[in-house]
């Protein structure tokens, strides 16, 4: 492991100073991905500024009915808190299916949002990747890519986004606020994860020293039915197969509205649009929510080993709609 | 029960203020050894070590508590699960000079004097466990989930113990010990 310099930030305008003057500088949260990447080598930071201390961890109301994640809020925190699991059961769903406890209770949003990829080959230095090194190729697609992502891939990287939460958030239209050296802004979650196009190293709209402070869920009535499910290859602690976060507005028995996000399947937390609109005014029955999840999935890109996902994908949908529908009181299920 | 002393630079010190560890004028620590001034096990202790040392090092390799143990080092397999300020984490993933401050605590904190902690009895009734690598981790785990409140039924448990992997699969084992000292809390709260 290299070596680095450490400091402390007592607030968010130092924290942010002291990164954005250094670009060898880098936040260090609950390190669950800036340790491991420090440690493997794919992270190089000359020094960290630790945020911890920053008080930007609280779970608030919005006026209007939202609410906010501070961006130092821990995943546990997030997931055991009340407003959360009543207004947002998707969200804390995906997070406590997210992880261990342990990593829970370091982890914190921000961090969760800027995650690094599992990719095998990311995480070896010696092996072709863009991500990590650009230009230097993609060894996953013609290597072992059994858990790599159908849909937003191009030839230059197929890596799936790990996170769960990110997957609801999309779903659910949150907003990413950020706070840098020139001031506040918002990012609509939509925009916040990049296509890898032919600039895989790129993942963020973020810039050197920017610091995720909260992230805003909107007032959502439908929100509260809402439910993640998680497919994967051991029951716990494992990053998903396919995942998927649901939510449904009826109309008597039709459809007025749905909001669905995918995971596993993407490079980057999916959202579902195509899938969305079809089902507009559809009943809500398992047939409907196939014939939306099939044309979402339309477009996709199978590997030599992650074809398998295509199918489970849509039958993971199927199933986090039913469940939905069933919260929800209309519908098949 | 005070873990021992290994002479090196983890030695009892008498308490001082959070943050008086030299260097601090322009903030920066390192990237040479600095001091840390940590709680672990109750015992106010000093350890020299780089900000790149994890907490999993420190303890270990600095200070003689060999509780925590390495399995993985990249947050997989929870050996080296710890408490600190009395929430489980992995002391892996953990800088030791982002403890500073902080109160840890390892299997060696959990029993009073020879009076070993109910769970540690429980898993020793249970026979919770085959070579005894993965136990210090599922104890802490094991005892944190007590305090979470996730010990409604074997599945509750399961999920929430899922963070500490047992190659030697002495889960059922292991259920069974959490299951007694949650039913044995349950009892003492009834009388
Ligand atoms: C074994 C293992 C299993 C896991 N399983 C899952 C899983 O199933 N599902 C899942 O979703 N995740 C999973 N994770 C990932 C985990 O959720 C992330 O590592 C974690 O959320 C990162 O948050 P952190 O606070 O630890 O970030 P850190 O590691 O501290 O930081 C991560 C990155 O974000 C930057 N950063 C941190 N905070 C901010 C901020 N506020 N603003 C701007 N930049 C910031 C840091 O500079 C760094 O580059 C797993 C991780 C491990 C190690
Ligand atoms: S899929 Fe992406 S992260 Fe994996 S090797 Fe290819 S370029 Fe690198
Ligand atoms: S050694 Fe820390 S989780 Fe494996
Ligand atoms: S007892 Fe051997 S790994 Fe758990």
């Amino acid at each position: 492991m290299r070596p680095f310099a450490y400091t402390r930030a007592a607030d968010v305008d130092t924290a942010i100073a002291e990164v954005a003057r250094d670009s060898g500088s880098e936040y260090l949260a609950g390190g669950t991905t800036e340790v491991d990447m420090i440690r493997i080598g794919v992270a190089r930071p000359r020094r960290v500024v630790d945020i911890n201390d920053l008080p930007i961890a609280a779970i608030e109301d919005l006026p209007g009915g939202g609410l906010r994640l501070g961006g130092l809020a821990r995943m546990s925190d997030v997931a055991a808190h009340p407003a959360v699991r009543e207004r947002y059961p998707a969200v804390a769903e995906s997070l406590e299916k997210g992880a261990s406890a342990q990593l829970r209770n370091m982890a914190t949003m921000g961090g969760n949002l800027m995650q690094r990829v599992r990719c095998s080959y990311f995480r070896d230095g010696d092996r072709a990747c863009n991500k990590r090194e650009p230009g230097s190729g993609c060894a996953a697609i013609h290597g072992v890519n059994r858990t790599h992502a159908v849909l937003g891939t191009s030839e230059h990287c197929i890596a799936t986004h790990p996170s769960d939460v990110a997957v609801a958030l999309t779903a659910l239209d949150a907003v990413v606020r950020l706070r840098g050296p020139d001031g506040e802004r918002t990012v609509a979650f939509d925009d916040f994860f990049l296509l890898p196009g032919d600039t895989p190293d790129r993942e963020h709209p973020v810039g050197h020293g920017e610091l995720i402070t909260g992230i805003d869920l909107p007032d959502l009535p439908m929100a509260r039915t809402s439910h993640y499910l998680k497919v994967r290859d051991r029951e716990s602690y494992e990053f998903a197969l396919t995942s998927c976060a649901a939510a449904l507005r009826m109309d008597g028995d039709a459809v007025a509205e749905a909001r669905i996000g995918l995971g596993g399947v993407a490079t980057r937390p999916w959202r579902a649009r195509r899938a969305e609109d079809i089902l507009i005014g559809a009943p809500a029955t398992a047939e409907a929510f196939a014939r939306a999840a099939e044309a979402e999935m339309a477009d996709a890109v199978p590997r030599s080993m992650n074809g398998f996902k295509i199918e489970l994908a849509q039958r993971t949908m199927v199933r986090a709609l039913t469940t939905v529908a069933s919260r929800t009181g209309g519908g098949a299920a | 029960m005070t873990p021992r002393e290994p002479g090196r630079t983890g030695t009892a010190v008498p308490a001082v203020p959070r943050q008086a560890t030299g260097a601090e004028e322009h903030g920066d620590l390192g990237p040479g050894p600095v001091d840390v001034l940590l709680t672990v096990n109750g015992t106010l202790r000093r350890v020299t070590v780089e900000p790149r040392v994890s907490l999993l090092d420190a303890l270990r390799e600095r200070m003689g508590v060999t509780s925590p143990k390495k399995g993985c080092n990249q947050g997989a397999c929870g050996a080296c699960t710890v408490h600190v300020d009395g929430r489980r984490v992995l002391s892996c993933l953990t800088l030791a000079v982002s403890c500073q401050g902080r109160e840890v605590t390892t299997v060696e904190g959990l029993a009073d004097g020879d009076d070993l902690h109910p769970m540690q009895r429980a898993f020793a009734e249970e026979d919770a466990f085959q070579c005894g690598y993965c136990t210090p981790g599922q104890l802490m785990s094991a005892v944190a989930l007590m305090e979470e409140g996730h010990t409604g039924d074997d599945a509750e448990i399961a999920e929430w113990m899922s963070g500490n992997l047992c190659r030697c699969a002495a889960y059922p084992n292991i259920r069974q010990a959490v299951r007694n000292v949650r039913d044995g809390a349950a009892a003492e709260g009834e009388r």
